[in-house]
């Protein structure tokens, strides 16, 4: 079993801090795993695992959602609480803005679900406090 | 160019070009193969240190013995002399130098070996460094291609599946749907409790009787009593 299917499966079973974890893997290139966290379903997290780390990325919006001429001032607002904000920093994918985090692949089911409920938290929250660069 | 800068070359080249490698795999696999080579080759010089080490240490030992013939051949020439015995000092006196030719030619080995230690753990401690960092660009690439590859996957699963993650703000809508409810949702449990409060209240003032029930029985009789 890859490590990603072994966590799905531990995953669907843990509880943290009240949350549940329900999780939809997709299998493609690479696999990757889908979790939306209880509560906070609206930020589905996507989970990814490579040689070295999980990664944990969460959708923010597309470029093409927000205000051209506004552009410049969210990168720099983005960058500057890059640092700020607990646990997770942004990103640009593709023309995807992200929010995500990154952990050792050795790291236990109790440091993952703190990962995830705080990048699901910081997803929702970050995109209420960038509502106005959006279109 | 640093790994960093290459990426962002990448990157700039690329940003449109979904899926795009930084780094074609075959020159991937060349650099994987690069790395597990100088591995093989640093295990290879480690144990090259340990024989050398070994070996000056033999030398040393060899050297120290050779060092202690001469003292000792030395006294016994002093002890010929003293017994005016020439020829027999001569012939000590002949060992001691055969010695110390010996002790010469060792003592230049157990520097030779000292310096090749020297050199040697340089140059391990020099490809670790090297290693070290490979694997650390190799790692920042393959992060790259692993995450292009995730998101490749997410983006073809959210087409295929549009209502899956939505638009920015239809997400904002939903979030500020459900905190709406959830501020209803305590408003009106604050209520609720209010309510059942004063319903507490209400109990208290009937049961010490300065509130009357408004239709208990006692006052359907009396109102029928009047009639």
């Amino acid at each position: 079993m890859s490590l990603l299917q072994d966590l799905s499966k531990q995953l669907s079973e843990f509880q943290y801090k009240g949350h549940q974890f329900s999780c939809l893997p997709m299998t493609g290139e690479q696999d990757v795993l889908r979790v939306d966290v209880s509560d906070l379903e609206e930020m589905p997290i996507f989970v990814t695992v490579t040689d070295t780390q999980i990664i944990c990325i969460s959708y923010l919006f597309n470029k093409n959602e927000i205000y051209t001429e506004k552009e410049a001032e969210l990168n720099q607002y983005m960058l500057e609480l890059n640092v700020p904000i607990p646990l997770s920093s942004f990103a640009i994918v593709d023309d995807y803005y992200v929010i995500f985090g990154a952990l050792s692949r050795g790291s236990k089911l109790e440091s993952l679900g703190d990962e995830l409920l705080t990048l699901a938290g910081n997803s929702v929250d970050s995109l209420q406090a960038l509502e106005e660069f959006i279109k | 160019m640093n790994i960093i800068t290459k990426l962002l070359t990448a990157i700039r080249g690329s940003a449109r070009e979904i899926g795009e490698s930084v780094v074609d795999t075959q020159s991937m696999r060349i650099f994987e193969q690069e790395i597990h080579d100088s591995k093989e080759n640093l295990v290879e010089a480690k144990e090259g240190l340990t024989e050398i080490v070994a070996k000056k240490m033999a030398a040393e030992r060899k050297l120290k013995e050779l060092q202690s013939q001469i003292s000792e051949n030395e006294g016994y020439a002093v002890q010929a002399l003293e017994k005016k015995d020439e020829a027999l000092a001569l012939e000590v006196a002949e060992k001691v130098a055969k010695l110390e030719d010996k002790a010469e030619t060792i003592a230049e080995d157990v520097a030779s070996y000292g310096k090749n230690v020297e050199v040697l753990k340089a140059q391990i401690q020099e490809a670790e460094k090297i290693i070290a960092e490979h694997e650390r660009e190799l790692a920042m690439v393959k992060t790259r291609e692993s995450v292009q590859q995730a998101t490749k996957s997410v983006t073809q699963t959210i087409s295929a599946n549009e209502s899956s993650i939505g638009s920015a703000r239809e997400s904002l809508e939903r979030i500020k749907q459900k905190q709406d409810m959830e501020q209803d949702k305590l408003e009106a449990g604050i209520q609720l409790r209010k309510d059942m409060d004063g319903d507490d209240l209400d109990k208290k003032l009937k049961e010490s009787g300065i509130k009357h029930e408004k239709h208990s029985a006692e006052a359907v009789l009396a109102r029928l009593k009047k009639k």
